[in-house]
């Protein structure tokens, strides 16, 4: 606490009003704004998945031709294909924001930029003013998003409905309009803030570690963020090239992938997933760090085999490189490359295994309290075993050929993002909040938020593996009455998380407005990190003094 | 939701009534349909195999979450231990997972050889041509019949004869089957013209990305008779759920004069075709009585 009183000490001066957030260069006030534009983006995206079931919950076309009808006014009989097309919109939309403007902001723009400088010791990012415009790039490519929803693109339709992998031709000649144009102009953006939000991160990792604070002292959180920030670095900008090249293929008259032009539509699936696979990775890593943070916290231990952890994360980073092709089995790779691919994904099972291991080996033998970050932590580790063993199986190159592009990956998929990710973020709020803010939140109302929450996206998502088997394919807007089924109960599950959602914004709302004082640290004497040393909220500007690690 | 509920008896007892109609998804169905081809068996069997590992290591981490919660809750474990390494404990929960990934990796190799490699050369050769939203399907015979299948509609059952929703089930029905006889190893080169889609049919295991510009190969050897259906596995724009497949798998006598009447007319064959199966169901039927 000497560097906190020494802190009160000097003038504390902040910017005040709107400039202390537009202008901010401070890597807390960046991290809240991260953290307010996700919970909105997830609000936006969480409501299109939630009409998506709505439509999905019978046999038939329900919702979508009213719904394209109110918002493109479409008459008679055109609203039914405008509405086939824009629940394709929603599809596309659902996966774009979800990943790209709320689970990357909150995780590496909002947990990250908080706690990483204060975590190892910093007194704030490495280029703060880079900080400022990683955030602002934010809000105008969501935007761009946004309005792409409501431009022309395939005749007579509106918006991108070609997918979050927007696969040539569909997203070329198969979407000539404009809408194309925005949703690539958004991607841009939004990976030249997370560019430019990797380079902070690895330069103040690298070079802004307390003294003492050698790489292999380093807490697993940062260790998370500064892997995640490799994979970001060296990823995006193979993204930013192939949709550049979708671009001038649609605007330009190039035909990189028209076969008419000597061009191959595979050639963008490559170049597609070599970014996308990694990027679920960058979708999963700090979560792990979050996760190993809290598990130690409410264990009363330190991490069991740490470095084991560090350099786990090391090696899914690294060969999460070398993946790609297992999510094109099917578009006539040659029996060698699959054969390869098979192998190699498989091998990210074992360094998986040590991490799931590990947080159990952390328990074992701990003094565990089921506060509320641990309830949510021990969900993830569950819930990501079982989407990781069934990642396992679609490895198989021969199994996938039945499972791919149904709803078993579907399932698999949202297993390790929508219940593990977000599982993890959660985690990290209930965690951190009273860190960040101040305030504790109602222990009753984030516990309701668990269970219902817990309860709503099993039942969404596990039935999804018997569509999947059963054939239901991805990215139906209707299907064979045979599937009525587990629709219905995928259905429902979606309307008990969405109550899920509005329980937990009324926690934070409950939070504000009851203020009851957190304390330095209220989670006790498991948490050691740098964070809880601080008071709650932590000064402007902290570690004036730099902290000496042993 | 009433009517919904209804609906769904409705199918169930039409799949009762018409007993083993498997090319297509039933009600609550908890696996995969149907196999219709040693190729899918294989399939099925490896994914029961996969289970064998999946489901007890998920069940293993649940106990052990479930352990530790309870054993060493705070008030029963007061004083936490401060082990934090355990070399040979660490050298097991990496060595074990690649011992069991090899268990998984040599007949996950198996089986994806086999599907490159047809036990016979196969001896008829169909290219499936996916379009927005329908698809093309030319047999390479000497005289090469070429016809478009798509998405039986509701109002044109009755003038098809396709009124029985067990044996055309909406969203899957087409007006023109594709037609193969039973078993035969029959090839098909897959490929599009406009967009993507995927050529795909559960109950043989297969499924390949129709690219344009370039020709996907795969092959199928049914070994039952009966009708199977499959849907687009790549999204291809607004009517993507709208363009299914449907394949009639009949016996070489059948395929053979269904064959030489759709040069002339199609349509005209294929009810020759339909009439010639419920003719030889009745006589089952008879037979069984």
């Amino acid at each position: 606490m000497a560097g906190a009183a020494a802190h009160d000490a000097h003038d504390d001066h902040k910017p005040t009003g709107w400039t202390r957030w537009v202008y901010s260069t401070n890597h807390k006030d960046i991290g809240t704004l991260y953290l307010i534009f996700a919970i909105i983006a997830g609000i936006i995206g969480g409501f299109l998945s939630v009409m998506m079931r709505w439509e999905l919950a019978e046999p038939g076309i329900q919702i979508f031709h009213g719904l394209a009808s109110i918002v493109y006014g479409y008459e008679g009989d055109a609203a039914i294909d405008g509405g086939k097309h824009m629940f394709n919109v929603f599809t596309t939309g659902h996966a774009l924001i979800m990943i790209f403007f709320m689970v990357m902001p909150a995780l590496i723009g909002g947990f990250a930029n908080w706690m990483v400088p204060i975590m190892i010791g910093a007194p704030d990012m490495a280029f703060p003013r880079m900080n400022n415009i990683s955030f602002w790039l934010l809000p105008p490519a969501f935007i761009l998003l946004l309005i792409s929803m409501f431009m022309p693109s395939a005749p007579g339709a509106y918006g991108v409905g070609g997918g979050w992998t927007i696969y040539p031709p569909l997203s070329t000649s198969g979407q000539p309009g404009p809408a194309m144009d925005f949703a690539i102009l958004s991607l841009h953006i939004a990976g030249a803030s997370s560019i430019l939000g990797a380079i902070n991160f690895i330069t103040t990792i690298f070079n802004m570690r307390a003294p003492g604070m050698t790489l292999h002292k380093m807490p697993l959180f940062a260790w998370s963020v500064l892997i995640t920030a490799f994979l970001l670095l060296l990823s995006l900008p193979v993204l930013a090239g192939a949709i550049t090249m979708l671009l001038t293929d649609r605007n330009f008259g190039t035909a990189f992938f028209d076969p008419a032009g000597g061009g191959d539509p595979i050639l963008f699936q490559h170049l597609f997933w070599f970014f996308g696979h990694p990027e679920v990775y960058i979708l999963i890593l700090p979560g792990f760090g979050i996760v190993s943070h809290i598990v130690s916290t409410f264990s009363r231990k330190p991490i069991f085999g740490y470095l084991g952890m560090a350099y786990a994360m090391v090696a899914i980073g690294a060969v999460g490189f070398v993946v790609w092709a297992h999510h094109m089995y099917t578009t006539g790779l040659s029996l060698d490359t699959q054969r390869y691919f098979v192998f190699a994904t498989m091998v990210i099972a074992v360094p998986t295994g040590v991490k799931i291991f590990s947080w159990i080996a952390t328990m074992w033998g701990g003094s565990i309290s089921m506060r509320t970050p641990m309830l949510w932590a021990i969900g993830f580790i569950f819930l990501f075993t079982v989407g990781g063993v069934t990642g396992v199986q679609l490895a198989n190159a021969g199994l996938d050929r039945a499972l791919h592009d149904t709803y078993y990956v579907v399932a698999h998929f949202h297993y390790v993002l929508s219940l593990g990710a977000v599982f993890a973020i959660f985690a990290g709020w209930y965690y951190w909040f009273p860190k960040m803010f101040g305030y504790m939140y109602s222990p009753f109302i984030a516990r309701t938020h668990f269970w219902v929450t817990f309860i709503g996206v099993n039942l969404i998502f596990f039935p999804q593996h018997f569509l999947g088997l059963a054939g239901m394919p991805r990215r139906y807007i209707d299907y064979p009455d045979a599937y009525a089924g587990w629709n219905l109960v995928s259905s429902y599950g979606s309307y008990i998380s969405a109550v899920g959602v509005l329980i937990f914004l009324y926690g934070v709302f409950e939070a504000f407005s009851k203020k009851r004082e957190a304390g330095a640290n209220p989670w006790g004497e498991g948490a050691t990190t740098l964070e809880w040393q601080l008071p709650s909220p932590p000064p402007y500007h902290q570690w004036e003094q730099l902290p000496k690690i042993k | 939701m009433k009517k919904f509920l209804a609906g769904l008896g409705a199918v169930s007892l039409v799949l009762a009534a018409s007993g083993a109609i498997a090319g297509q998804p039933t009600p609550w169905q908890l696996s995969f349909q149907q196999p219709a081809s040693d190729m899918m068996e294989s399939i099925i069997w490896f994914e029961r195999y996969t289970l064998w590992f999946i489901v007890p290591i998920t069940l293993l981490v649940l106990a052990l979450l479930a352990w530790c919660i309870v054993k060493y809750r705070a008030s029963a474990n007061p004083q936490p231990s401060r082990t934090s390494h355990n070399t040979l404990i660490e050298v097991i929960w990496t060595v074990g997972p690649v011992i069991i990934l090899l268990f998984i990796a040599v007949p996950s190799f198996q089986l994806l050889t086999a599907q490159y490699n047809p036990p016979e050369e196969p001896t008829m050769t169909i290219k499936a041509t996916g379009y927005q939203w329908n698809w093309e399907y030319e047999y390479q015979d000497e005289e090469p019949l070429t016809f478009s299948s798509f998405m039986l509609q509701e109002g044109e059952r009755e003038a098809a004869g396709k009124q029985d929703m067990g044996e055309f089930p909406r969203l899957l029905a087409v007006d023109n089957e594709v037609v193969v006889p039973v078993n035969t190893t029959v090839r098909v080169l897959v490929t599009a013209a406009d967009v993507l889609h995927a050529f795909a049919v559960p109950s043989f295991g297969i499924k390949v990305d129709a690219v344009p510009g370039r020709l996907n190969e795969i092959w199928f050897n049914a070994t039952r008779e009966g009708i199977f259906y499959g849907q687009c596995s790549e999204l291809c724009g607004k009517d993507h759920a709208f363009m299914p497949i449907g394949v009639r798998v009949v016996s070489q006598e059948q395929y053979d004069t269904w064959r030489a009447g759709a040069q002339a007319n199609l349509g005209d064959a294929n009810r020759a075709l339909m009439a010639s199966i419920r003719d030889q169901d009745m006589n089952v039927a008879d037979a069984g009585n």
